[in-house]
C-alpha cells in the first residue's frame, strides 16, 4: 500500500507539539505521547529511524531543531514517507525563504497547515512542487481567481497546472532576456588508508540549473559521457570524436526529464521548471582525479607526547587554486599543549572537536605545504582504552575543476517563438567525506 | 518574508475560552480570523477547544478561503466529539461542493471525507458523485481519494452507490494525476476487501504503464506499487513489463526507484533467459548504490531492503562491497546495517579487504558497533572456510589490544569457530586463557568455560581453570552455571582423577541442593544419575559428537523472503516481518493462522531496554501518589468503528446478544486499573494488577473486547523483572466475543526470571492473541503483594536483627502527605498487607510503631513509623539486608496509607 502517513507531527527538541495533522483515524491522537516516552526521552533516540510501539510504527527525522514524526498503523511505504518529509521540508523552506526551524514553524503555522492539507490527502502524497503550489497558496492567504478580491496575478488554470502533465512549470512565463545557468557541483568522497592506498573513492555530482526562459521551452543537454556519445555516434553513424569520455556509474533525474527517452536515445531532454532546480545527479567511481593527497605521519612518543607531520599535495593544474581548505587532524582528548609549524596557512588546536585545525584560504595547484606539530598529553590513569585514531578529515572547494572530468558539450533550447538564449556553465569540486586514516 | 503567527500561541491565561468565544462572534472579519487562528494554535498545543464548536462553525460561511480552511481543519479534529453539532456544517459543505471555484469544490469534498460522522457521510454521497465526474481534474483527483475515505467509513455505502465503477472508469481518465489517485484508492480498497474489486488485467497493465511517463513522482509510486501485484502470464510478458519499468530506475525519487526495483524483482522470477536476468542485475546495481548517498534515514530503508535483495540475488551487488564500507560519521543505525550486508557479500575474493575494514571498526568508539564488528569477523570465518585462518589471526590481534569488551566478544565468536571447524585451531587456546580473569559478561564466561570443558584433555591445567570459576558458582548467572556444570562433567569424564572428582561433587551439590533454578537442577540430576549408574553411557551422552554449525544467522526462510521482497520499500521490508505480524487491519482472508513464528519481544523492534529507559519508575513521592489515580482515569475505549457487514461476524454477534456475558468482572475489590487502553490495543482493553490472595501471588486480569471480531488464543509473557515474577501456568481466557469482558486470575511464581540492575517496580508484560499483534504494556508491582504471611517476628528476634544490621542498611524517608488518624486503623491496614505489629512507644507527642515483614527468600524488613496523630507527615525508617529495595517499599507504603 503506498500510503505513507496516518498522522504527521512536528515536535521541538523538548517534545512539544508544533504542528499535528491527522490524515487517518487508525492511529490515536495520543500516539505522540508514546513517541515521547519510548523514543525521545530514551537512549533509543538516534539508534533507529523506524520504530514500532504497540500497534503503530513511527518514522522520524530531525531537521535543525525540529523532529518530524510520521505515524502509521498499516504496512506503509517507508521510502515514500521519508522522501515526502524531505520534499516537504524543501517546500516549506522555499516558502519561508530559507530556514526551517522551530521559530519558522511557529511563525507560519497557518501556512503549514494549509500546505499539509494540500500536499497530502488521506496519507497519499500529492503535488509538492513549490512552483505550482505558490500559484494558489500564498503567504498572504489565498488569491482565489474566483473571489471578488482583485488579484495582481490571475491564475485561471491553477488546478489544471497542479494536475497537468507538466506539473512543475506554469504557462505564460515571459522574460526579457532568456538565460540559463548551469552549475556542475561535484563532491569527492574518499577513504584512504594511512599507507596511501585508496580504500573507497567516488564522486557524487549534481547539475544545478537556474532557468529564466519564456514560454514552454524544450531543452536538451549533452555531456561527455561514454554511453551518450556512443549512442550519438551510432545514430549519426560517424566515429566518436577524440577527447576524454567518462563513464557514469549511475544517473538520476529530476522528474521533468523524460526517462523513457533517456533510456532509448540516451539524451537528456526536458521542459525545465522555472527558476532553480536540481536537474540530475550522477555517480562515478572509475578514473576519479583526486584533487589532494594527504600524507600523515603521527608518532606517539611515550604516554605524553605525540609528533604529527602532515603533508598535503595539490594535484590539479598549477593555474588553478582551491579555496577554503580545512584539514582537521584528530588528537587525543587529553591533549594539553600543542605547538605548530606550517609552511602556509594557519593552524590551531580546537579542543571542542579534539582536532588540530589547519586552514589555508587559497591553495594553488601543484604545491605541497606541510604542517608539523608537537602535542603534549596529560598522562591519565583513567584513560585505559587506547586512542582510537579517528581519520583526518578535509574540506575544500576547487572552482573550474571536476574530479570526474565531466564537461557539458551542449545545451540546446527550443521554443516555438524561437528566441535566443544565453547559457552560462560553471564547474566546482568540493570535498564530500574526504577521510584519510592515520 | 516569514510570517508572524507565533503571536497566536501566546494567550491570556484567564478566561481564555470565553474570550475566544467573544472574538469568534466579532463582527470584524480580521478579529474573527485571528480568533480562529488562536483556536487552531490552542488545538495544536493540545488544549481542548471543542467547546467552541458552534462558534467556529459559524465562521465557516465566508468568502475568505484561508479562514474557511482553518475552520475545516478544526472540524476534522473535533467533529467526532460533537457529532450532533457537526451536522450544522453540512449545508455549507454541500454548497461549497457546487462552488464555481474548483479549489473550493475539491476542498469541500476532501474535508467531508475526513469527517467520520455517520450523519455527515450520508450527505457526502451526492456531492461525491458529482465531483467524480467534475470537469476539473483537480476536483476529480481529490474525489478519487475521497472514495477510499468513504470506503474506510462505510464500505457498503460505497458499493451500493456504485462509486467503485465510477472509480474504475477514472483509470482511463486523460489526466495522469487522476489516474494515479484512482489507482491508489482502488488498491487500498482491494487490500481491505476480500471481494475482487480491482484486478489488474493485461489491458489495465499496459494502460497504466503508459500513464507512468506522465505522472508525478508520487503517482508513479502508487502505480508501480499497485502493479507489483500483477502476475505476468509468461516470460515474454514479464520481459516486456520489465523493459517498460527499467527507465524508472533513473528517477531522483528514492521511492520510485525502490518500487521499480520491487516490480522488476517480481517479474524476474518468471524470466528464464539467463542473459536477460544478468543484464537486469547489472542495471539494478547502480541505482541501489545511489540510494546510499541520500539522507541517512533513507539510506537505512535502502539498506534494510538491500539486505533482502542480496539474499535472493547475491550477484547484483557482488562487486560493490566497497560502497558498504562505513564512513566514520555514518549514524550508528546505518553502520550496523552496512556491516550486516558486508558479511553477506564477503567472499574469498574480497575477504582480505573486508577483514581490514572490520579490524578498523573494532577500534572505534561505539561499543555496540565494535562488538558487532568483532562478531562479523567470526561470522565470516564460519561462512568462508578458506578465510577462517585469516579471520582467527585478526581476532587474536584484537585480543592483544586488551580492550575488555573486544576480548569478550572475540571469545564468544571463537567458540563458534571451534564448533564449525572442530580440531583445527585449538592451538590458540593458550592465548585465550590469558584473558581469563578479565571476563565479566555471562556469555563470554560461558563461552570460555565451554571451550575449557570441550578441550579439557588438551589443556594441562583445565581443572585449575575451572576451579577458579567454581568459587563463585552460586552467584553466577544461569547461563554460566549451566556451562560450568557441563564443563566439569566433561572434565571428569576425560580426566577421572581425584581433583575433578572433588570438583564434580561440589558442582553437583551446588546445582541440586543450593539452587532453585529448575533447569540447572534437572540437568545436574541427570548427570548425577548417569555418572552413578553408567559412566560409559555418560560419555556417550556428554561427549557425543556435535553437529557442525553453519552461518545461518540472519538468513530468512525462502517463503518469507518471497513475501518480503513483494513488499519492498514498505515497513514490512524494514522490519523483515510479513505485514500480518504488525498490522491488524488486514482483511480476514489474508490472516495467517500460524503467526506463532514471531512471538518474541526482541523481534518486534521493541526491545526491553527501550522500555527500561522509557518509563523510569516514579521515585519522587508526589508522582507515585498520583500514580494510581491517573491509571484509573485511563482513556475510555475508542468509539467502535461503523459496523462492517460480515456474515460470520453477524452470526457471532447474534449469539452474543442471546447470552449477555458482560457482567461485573472483578470477583472482589475495586475495579482493576487499565493497563492497555482500548485506543492503544485496537479495541482490546486490558485491566490488570498484581494481587495477593491466600498467600499466593496472582495476576488479576480483565479483558474487554471492543473490536468487531471475537478474540481467542490469549497468551502472556512477562519480561525479566526485579522480583522474578512469571506466570505459573497458562493464561486461560475463553474466546472473547465482541463487546464482552472476561476476567482471570493467573497464578504467579516468584524468582523465575530475575532481571539484574537496580530494583524497580516495573513489570513489563506482553499479551498476544490469534487476531492481533503482540501488545506490550507496563504495570507496576507493589512491594506489598510480596510480603509473605510468615513475616511476623518475635520481639527479641526483632531487636536482635535490628542490632545485627549495620547502620548503613537503614533508610529513612518522610512521607509528608500521609495523615495517621488512628493507630488501630493504620495497624489493621498494614496487617492486611502482611506487615506485622511488634511494638509501640510514645515519644513526646509522637507515636512510634515497629513492624516487621518479609519478602521472598526470607529477606526481613524492619519498619519504624513515626507520626503525630491527626497531623500530616509520617516518618518511615526501615532496616533490611536489602536496602536497595527501600524506594519500592516507600512507594508502596505511601499508596497503601493514602488509599
Amino acid at each position: 500500500m503506498p500510503v505513507s502517513a496516518s498522522a504527521i507531527y512536528f515536535l521541538n527538541l523538548r517534545g512539544d507539539v508544533l504542528i499535528n495533522r491527522l490524515y487517518r483515524d487508525d492511529v490515536g491522537g495520543n500516539m505522540v505521547d508514546a513517541f515521547r516516552t519510548h523514543i525521545m526521552q530514551t537512549k533509543e533516540l538516534g539508534t533507529c529511524p523506524v520504530r514500532q510501539i504497540g500497534g503503530c510504527s513511527f518514522f522520524y527525522m530531525r531537521i535543525s531543531n525540529v523532529y518530524i514524526v510520521i505515524v502509521v498503523s498499516s504496512n506503509a511505504n517507508v521510502a515514500c514517507a521519508f522522501k515526502f518529509v524531505v520534499e516537504a521540508v524543501a517546500l516549506f523552506k522555499s516558502y519561508f525563504g530559507g530556514a526551517f526551524d522551530e521559530d519558522a514553524i511557529r511563525n507560519n503555522f497557518v501556512l503549514i497547515y494549509e500546505l499539509l492539507d494540500e500536499i497530502m490527502d488521506f496519507g497519499y502524497p500529492q503535488n509538492l512542487s513549490p512552483e505550482i503550489l505558490k500559484l494558489y497558496i500564498t503567504q498572504e492567504g489565498v488569491r482565489s481567481p474566483f473571489s471578488s478580491k482583485p488579484t495582481d496575478k490571475p491564475v485561471p488554470n491553477a488546478t489544471l497546472q497542479v494536475t497537468g502533465a507538466v506539473g512543475w512549470r506554469r504557462e505564460g512565463l515571459v522574460y526579457k532576456k532568456n538565460e540559463v545557468f548551469l552549475d556542475i557541483v561535484e563532491s569527492v568522497n574518499l577513504l584512504m588508508s594511512s599507507k596511501g592506498s585508496v580504500l573507497r573513492c567516488d564522486v557524487t555530482g549534481k547539475i544545478l540549473m537556474k532557468c529564466f526562459l519564456s514560454g514552454m521551452p524544450d531543452l536538451k543537454l549533452g555531456l561527455n559521457d561514454k554511453i551518450g556519445l556512443e549512442k550519438e555516434s551510432q545514430l549519426k553513424s560517424r566515429p566518436t570524436k577524440s577527447g576524454k569520455t567518462i563513464e557514469l556509474d549511475d544517473v538520476t533525474f529530476h522528474q521533468c526529464v523524460n526517462l523513457t527517452r533517456f533510456n532509448s536515445e540516451k539524451t537528456v531532454s526536458f521542459v525545465p521548471p522555472d527558476g532553480e532546480f536540481e536537474l540530475m545527479k550522477y555517480r562515478i567511481t572509475e578514473g576519479v582525479n583526486l584533487p589532494f593527497r594527504v600524507l600523515p605521519t603521527i608518532k606517539e612518543l611515550g604516554r605524553t607526547r605525540m609528533e604529527v607531520n602532515v603533508k598535503v599535495k595539490s594535484v590539479f593544474g598549477a593555474k588553478m587554486f582551491a579555496l577554503g581548505v580545512v584539514i582537521k587532524i584528530p588528537v587525543p582528548k587529553q591533549t594539553a599543549k600543542t605547538s605548530f609549524q606550517v609552511t602556509t596557512g594557519r593552524a590551531k588546536y580546537n579542543a571542542s572537536i579534539d582536532c588540530l585545525v589547519w586552514k589555508i584560504r587559497k591553495f594553488p595547484g601543484q604545491t605541497e605545504p606541510t604542517l608539523s606539530a608537537e602535542v603534549e598529553l596529560i598522562s591519565t590513569m583513567a584513560e585505559k582504552k587506547s586512542w582510537t585514531r579517528p581519520p583526518i578529515q578535509m574540506e575544500f572547494q576547487v572552482p573550474m575543476f571536476t574530479a570526474s572530468g565531466l564537461r557539458v558539450r551542449f545545451l540546446k533550447v527550443w521554443e516555438k517563438s524561437g528566441y535566443n538564449t544565453v547559457e552560462w556553465v560553471r564547474y566546482i569540486t568540493k570535498a564530500g567525506s574526504y577521510e584519510i586514516r592515520c | 518574508m516569514s510570517g508572524h503567527d507565533s503571536k497566536y500561541f501566546s494567550t491570556t491565561k484567564k478566561g481564555e475560552i470565553p474570550e475566544l468565544k467573544d472574538e469568534l462572534n466579532s463582527q470584524y472579519k480580521d478579529k474573527k480570523k485571528d480568533a480562529v487562528k488562536k483556536v487552531i494554535a490552542a488545538m495544536t498545543v493540545g488544549k481542548d477547544v471543542s467547546s467552541l464548536f458552534t462558534d467556529v462553525v459559524n465562521c465557516m460561511q465566508t468568502e475568505n478561503l484561508e479562514l474557511k480552511k482553518l475552520v475545516y481543519l478544526y472540524l476534522i479534529n473535533y467533529a467526532k466529539s460533537q457529532p450532533d453539532l457537526a451536522i450544522l456544517a453540512v449545508n455549507t459543505f454541500v454548497k461549497d461542493s457546487q462552488d464555481p471555484n474548483p479549489l473550493i469544490r475539491a476542498l469541500a469534498v476532501r474535508t467531508m471525507g475526513c469527517i467520520r460522522v455517520d450523519k455527515i457521510t450520508e450527505y457526502l454521497c451526492d456531492p461525491l458523485q458529482r465531483c467524480l465526474k467534475d470537469d476539473d481534474p483537480y476536483v476529480r483527483k481529490t474525489a478519487s481519494i475521497c472514495v477510499a475515505k468513504l470506503y474506510d467509513i462505510n464500505a457498503e455505502l460505497v458499493e451500493d452507490r456504485g462509486f467503485l465503477d465510477t472509480l474504475k472508469d477514472l483509470i482511463s481518465d486523460n489526466n495522469p494525476m487522476v489516474v494515479a489517485n484512482a489507482v491508489a484508492a482502488l488498491a487500498e480498497i482491494q487490500e481491505n476487501s476480500s471481494k475482487p474489486i480491482f484486478e489488474i488485467t493485461s489491458h489495465t497493465l499496459s494502460k497504466l504503464l503508459t500513464a507512468l511517463n506522465e505522472c508525478t513522482e508520487w503517482g508513479q509510486v502508487f502505480i508501480l506499487d499497485a502493479l507489483s501485484k500483477y502476475k505476468a502470464a509468461d516470460a515474454r510478458e514479464a520481459e516486456n513489463i520489465v523493459e517498460r519499468v527499467t527507465p524508472r530506475l533513473q528517477h531522483a525519487n528514492c521511492a520510485v526507484v525502490l518500487s521499480a526495483v520491487k516490480m522488476i524483482l517480481q517479474q524476474m522470477e518468471l524470466i528464464t533467459s539467463t542473459d536477460v536476468v544478468r543484464n537486469l542485475c547489472k542495471k539494478m546495481a547502480p541505482p541501489l548504490v545511489t540510494l546510499l548517498s541520500a539522507e541517512p534515514e533513507i539510506q537505512y530503508v535502502a539498506l534494510r531492503n538491500i539486505n533482502l535483495i542480496v539474499q535472493r540475488r547475491p550477484t547484483i551487488l557482488a562487486h560493490e562491497i566497497k560502497v558498504f564500507f562505513c564512513k566514520y560519521n555514518d549514524p550508528i543505525y546505518v553502520k550496523m546495517e552496512k556491516l550486516e550486508i558486508m558479511i553477506k557479500l564477503a567472499s574469498d575474493r574480497n575477504i582480505d579487504q573486508v577483514l581490514l575494514e572490520f579490524k578498523e571498526y573494532a577500534t572505534e568508539v561505539d561499543v555496540d558497533f565494535v562488538r558487532k564488528a568483532v562478531r562479523a569477523i567470526g561470522r565470516c570465518a564460519i561462512k568462508l572456510e578458506r578465510a577462517a585462518e585469516r579471520c582467527i589471526s585478526v581476532l587474536l590481534e584484537l585480543i592483544k589490544i586488551k580492550v575488555n569488551y573486544v576480548v569478550q566478544e572475540a571469545i564468544i565468536v571463537i567458540k563458534d569457530i571451534f564448533r564449525r571447524y572442530p580440531n583445527t585451531y585449538e592451538s590458540i587456546i593458550a592465548t585465550l586463557c590469558e584473558s581469563l580473569d578479565t571476563l565479566d559478561e555471562p556469555e563470554a564466561k560461558a563461552s570460555m568455560i565451554w571451550i575449557i570443558g570441550e578441550y579439557a584433555e588438551r589443556i594441562d591445567n583445565a581443572d585449575e581453570l575451572l576451579e577458579s570459576f567454581l568459587e563463585s558458582f552460586p552467584e553466577e548467572p544461569a547461563l554460566v552455571q549451566l556451562q560450568l556444570l557441563t564443563a566439569t562433567v566433561k572434565l571428569f569424564l576425560k580426566k577421572p582423577t581425584e581433583g575433578p572428582q572433588q570438583m564434580i561433587q561440589v558442582v553437583l551439590n551446588n546445582a541440586t541442593v543450593e539452587t532453585d533454578n529448575p533447569d540447572l537442577r534437572d540437568r545436574a540430576y541427570i548427570y548425577w544419575r548417569l555418572l552413578s549408574t553408567d559412566p560409559e553411557a555418560a560419555k556417550d551422552v556428554v561427549l557425543a559428537e556435535k553437529p557442525v554449525i553453519s552461518d545461518d544467522s540472519n538468513q530468512l526462510d525462502s517463503s518469507l523472503l518471497d513475501e518480503l521482497l513483494a513488499n519492498i520499500a514498505t515497513l514490512s521490508s524494514v522490519y523483515h516481518k510479513p505485514p500480518e505480524a504488525f498490522v491488524t487491519r488486514v482483511k480476514a482472508a489474508a490472516q495467517r493462522p500460524d503467526d506463532d513464528e514471531y512471538p518474541d519481544g526482541a523481534d518486534t523492534g521493541f526491545s526491553e531496554s527501550s522500555v527500561n529507559e522509557g518509563i523510569t519508575s516514579p521515585s519522587a513521592s508526589s508522582s507515585s501518589g498520583s500514580y494510581a489515580a491517573t491509571r484509573q482515569a485511563a482513556p475510555a475505549p475508542a468509539p467502535a468503528p461503523a459496523p462492517v457487514p460480515d456474515l460470520l461476524g453477524d452470526l457471532m454477534g447474534l449469539d452474543n446478544a442471546l447470552v449477555p456475558t458482560d457482567q461485573p468482572t472483578s470477583p472482589r475489590g475495586p475495579p482493576l486499573p487499565v493497563v492497555l487502553p482500548a485506543a492503544t490495543g485496537q479495541g482490546l482493553q486490558i485491566s490488570a494488577q498484581v494481587t495477593r490472595q491466600d498467600g499466593q501471588v496472582f495476576y488479576s486480569m480483565s479483558f474487554e473486547n471492543n473490536t468487531q471480531a471475537p478474540l481467542d488464543g490469549f497468551m502472556i509473557q512477562f519480561n525479566k523483572n526485579t522480583f522474578g515474577l512469571a506466570a505459573a501456568g497458562q493464561l486461560q481466557v475463553p474466546q472473547l466475543q465482541p463487546g464482552t469482558t472476561a476476567s482471570v486470575l493467573l497464578p504467579m511464581v516468584l524468582l523465575q526470571n530475575l532481571s539484574p540492575g537496580p530494583p524497580t517496580s516495573l513489570l513489563q508484560v506482553a499479551v498476544k492473541n490469534n487476531q492481533q499483534p503482540v501488545w506490550y504494556f507496563n504495570d507496576k508491582v507493589s512491594l506489598l503483594v510480596l510480603f509473605s504471611e510468615d513475616g511476623r517476628m518475635e520481639r527479641a528476634n526483632f531487636l536482635e536483627t535490628w542490632k545485627s544490621l549495620p547502620d548503613s542498611n537503614e533508610v529513612t524517608k518522610d512521607l509528608p502527605g500521609i495523615v495517621v488518624n488512628s493507630v488501630e486503623a493504620t495497624l489493621d491496614k498494614l496487617a492486611a498487607s502482611n506487615m506485622f505489629f511488634i511494638a509501640k512507644r510514645r515519644h513526646a507527642n509522637q507515636e512510634v510503631l515497629y513492624l516487621s515483614a518479609k519478602i521472598p527468600r526470607g529477606i526481613p524488613f524492619l519498619i519504624e513509623l513515626t507520626a503525630v496523630i491527626g497531623i500530616p507527615g509520617v516518618k518511615c525508617a526501615i532496616k533490611t539486608p536489602s536496602p536497595e529495595m527501600a524506594p519500592l517499599f516507600f512507594e508502596a507504603l505511601e499508596i497503601l496509607l493514602k488509599g
